[in-house]
């Protein structure tokens, strides 16, 4: 399995994150199968696919939250100097999780403790991650408020999550998660929940945030004209296979992977008339192809796909996993 | 009032007869909203052992006329009202204020009086899954209405749920089946039979596809299309996304805070929209390689504290001074077209959003929104 090679992608030549070959099994569910990606400093990922691709459980995976008892991984996740996430201890990850790589939730209401206001969260972290005092902390935590757009921060810092609207949670989840200034931001589907002109605004305040801070941010989305909007490069997944991997422009404009095509062919947009879906949906499990994941509905399907993996193989800027892709256009 | 579509509903004092000239005048519409108002009381603690009682109005001043065969999309944010206007619809909340007629007679009155209300006005709810009984097998579930309403005898059963399913694209089989044991695609599609079952005329659908993978989406919004033409359904669809109203609905009604801001042709909205919340919403949904703008500041304000005036002054990019003098009613401006705004957006305002690529605000007034971040 080859990863992104440094020649393909425009970034410093040891990107920030390299994950090779990551395969995770749940039970005999293979839930990722040999995902390999790359993101260099400064970078915007998407990850788009739809639901069942494996786009959170990457997340979940490179935020260590995927206990060993739980699940079976295989492959390497490199970050910076870190060889390889996997292999660390809850030690090794305290270093980093909430400091170097932090999250956004895509449920805020549910990722919030109902339990404590929303300063007590955000002090908390900045306490003991970055061992300020109180004082400190709780100046550090309306300055973060205030950086996130909002209102009054002093009354805020004494509210329960509870008492705040949708997008004003999610404000504060990108406080929380910017708090350390991490290196690597990972947010899943960060606006699934809120309504369009709140979710534009969310977007924009991550995009900001990171670019200020020279931050790298992988987005799980299933949105790809949103994916489009936000990212500079996307990696489209099925059923826990990369498909296709590259610019975004490149490949929204132009899809090569069936896979990626159908997906594009789907998205609705204003003023759209006919739509062409396939019928039917991702297989379960337990009749999953040998070969190719997406065989069974693909209208290019050769005879060896189903038994044969495609490799990610490099064409021009972009990777493509498919023996009979569409022509170049 | 006897309006045949959306363009009727207007105040009568301003109506004119070319605007509304369009209708067979024998035809009642199967719905119409007469200044509806729709208000709450709530009780809130203001201090030690003290309480105090506010009114909040959830649907205020709203006038929507539904005539046979129309889709219509109710478009709006949260709070904007749209689950209220739901219920007053189907009579499960009386109107506080104005009238709720279903084929010219009030709604709960219609409704208390037979079944027939009932079985020809159907529900798909939000939440498919949870709107069907889980100890329910999908035959059953189907099933119910067809004894209910008496639509078939017993031995018929079967073949009614097996042509059900199939008409909404699914196997046989799955009549055995519990809806735990269903994809999130399947389950809708079996709300969307069970509905169906009663032989409607009317499909009130609300987030019928929302949350779903954009494939099994497609899928559905290709049935809705299918089924609204092939059994001459009309069509209610509540929806926050514009491109599934405008692939669906010929019409559509934009909701901010409990009142409807725009109605017109879908297309036509979309395409020049004339109220600036229907502009910020245009420009919020996402638009491949469109830069990300900000079109909108702030959030809805609470229904308990409105501002004055225009209730959308506060977030307007084109407020004007006498914007917040008093509230703008929604007043016809082009064939077919309502809004409910003093300065409506021009030509040039609305041009220059066209393209998704925010151009200079004309001179007198300000731009919308801040800086553009472009991926």
């Amino acid at each position: 399995m080859t990863g992104v090679s440094s020649d393909v992608v425009r970034v410093d030549a040891a990107p920030l994150l390299a994950i090779d070959g990551l395969t995770l099994e749940r039970g005999q569910s293979r839930i990722l199968d040999g995902v390999s990606l790359t993101l260099g400093r400064g970078e915007t990922l998407a990850l788009v696919g739809e639901s069942g691709a494996g786009k959170s459980t990457i997340a979940f995976a490179l935020m260590g939250l995927i206990g060993r008892t739980e699940a079976r991984i295989a492959g390497k996740m490199r970050f910076d100097e870190v060889d390889d996430l996997a292999s660390l201890n809850e030690r090794g990850w305290s270093r980093l999780r909430g400091r170097r790589i932090a999250m956004v939730f895509q449920d805020a209401g549910a990722a919030l403790d109902p339990c404590y206001t929303v300063g007590g969260q955000l002090v908390s972290v900045l306490r003991r991650q970055l061992g300020l005092g109180k004082r400190e902390a709780r100046e550090r935590a309306l300055a973060l408020l205030e950086g996130v757009g909002i209102n009054d921060p002093e009354a805020r810092l004494s509210a329960y999550p509870h008492e705040l609207s949708g997008g004003m949670q999610q404000r504060i989840m990108v406080a929380i998660a910017l708090a350390c200034n991490p290196e690597l931001l990972l947010a899943d589907e960060p606006t699934s929940a809120l309504d369009v002109t709140i979710q534009a605004q969310i977007i924009r305040l991550i995009l900001t945030e990171i670019r200020a801070r020279g931050a790298s941010c992988v987005f799980v989305l299933h949105d790809l004209a949103l994916a489009s909007q936000s990212c500079d490069r996307i990696v489209v997944l099925y059923a826990g296979q990369v498909m296709e991997a590259g610019p975004s422009r490149g490949i929204l404009e132009n899809p090569r992977h069936p896979y990626t095509r159908l997906l594009k062919s789907c998205v609705l947009e204003i003023g759209t008339t006919t739509l062409d879906p396939p019928e039917g949906g991702v297989p379960s499990y337990d009749d999953m192809p040998a070969g190719c994941r997406f065989a069974t509905r693909c209208p290019n399907a050769l005879q060896r796909c189903v038994a044969e993996r495609p490799p990610l193989a490099p064409e021009g800027e972009r990777l493509i996993a498919c023996f009979n892709p569409e022509p170049r256009s | 009032m006897s309006e045949t579509s959306l363009a009727g509903q207007v105040p009568a004092a301003a109506t004119h007869g070319a605007e509304t000239g369009a209708m067979a005048p024998h035809d009642l519409p199967l719905f119409e909203l007469l200044d509806v108002e729709k208000r709450f009381t709530i009780t809130r603690p203001t201090g030690f052992l003290k309480r105090e009682k506010r009114s909040l109005a959830a649907l205020d001043g709203v006038r929507l006329t539904v005539r046979r065969g129309a889709s219509i999309a109710l478009v709006g944010e949260s709070g904007s009202g749209k689950s209220t206007l739901l219920r007053v619809l189907l009579g499960l909340a009386e109107p506080s204020d104005g009238k709720a007629l279903y084929c010219g007679q009030p709604v709960n009155e219609m409704r208390a009086r037979d079944r027939d209300f009932a079985r020809s006005v159907a529900m798909i709810y939000q939440d498919a899954r949870a709107s069907l009984d889980p100890r329910m097998t999908v035959k059953a579930l189907i099933a119910e209405p067809l004894m209910h309403f008496g639509l078939c005898g017993r031995d018929e059963v079967d073949d009614r749920v097996r042509a059900l399913l199939a008409r909404v694209g699914l196997p046989g089989d799955i009549a055995a089946r519990y809806p735990a044991a269903l994809s999130g695609g399947q389950v809708r599609r079996v709300a969307i039979a069970r509905a169906l079952a009663s032989e409607p005329t009317v499909l009130i659908a609300d987030e019928a596809v929302s949350g779903l993978d954009v494939s099994t989406q497609a899928q559905l919004l290709n049935l809705l299309r299918r089924l609204k033409r092939e059994m001459g359904l009309t069509l209610l669809f509540i929806t926050h996304d514009l491109g599934v109203a405008s692939y669906l609905c010929e019409e559509i009604a934009i909701m901010y805070l409990g009142r409807i801001v725009e109605t017109g042709p879908t297309g036509a909205v979309l395409s020049a929209p004339a109220h600036p919340y229907s502009l910020a919403l245009r420009r919020a949904a996402p638009e491949f390689f469109a830069p990300i703008t900000d079109p909108l500041e702030g959030e809805i304000p609470s229904p308990l504290d409105l501002p004055k005036g225009c209730r959308f002054a506060t977030r307007c990019a084109f407020v004007e001074e006498d914007c917040r003098a008093d509230e703008p009613v929604l007043a016809p401006i082009a064939r077919g077209r309502s809004v409910a705004c003093r300065h409506p957006l021009h030509e040039a305002e609305r041009s220059a959003f066209s393209s998704g690529v925010p151009s200079p605000a004309p001179p007198d007034r300000p731009a919308t929104g801040g800086a553009e971040l472009s991926a």
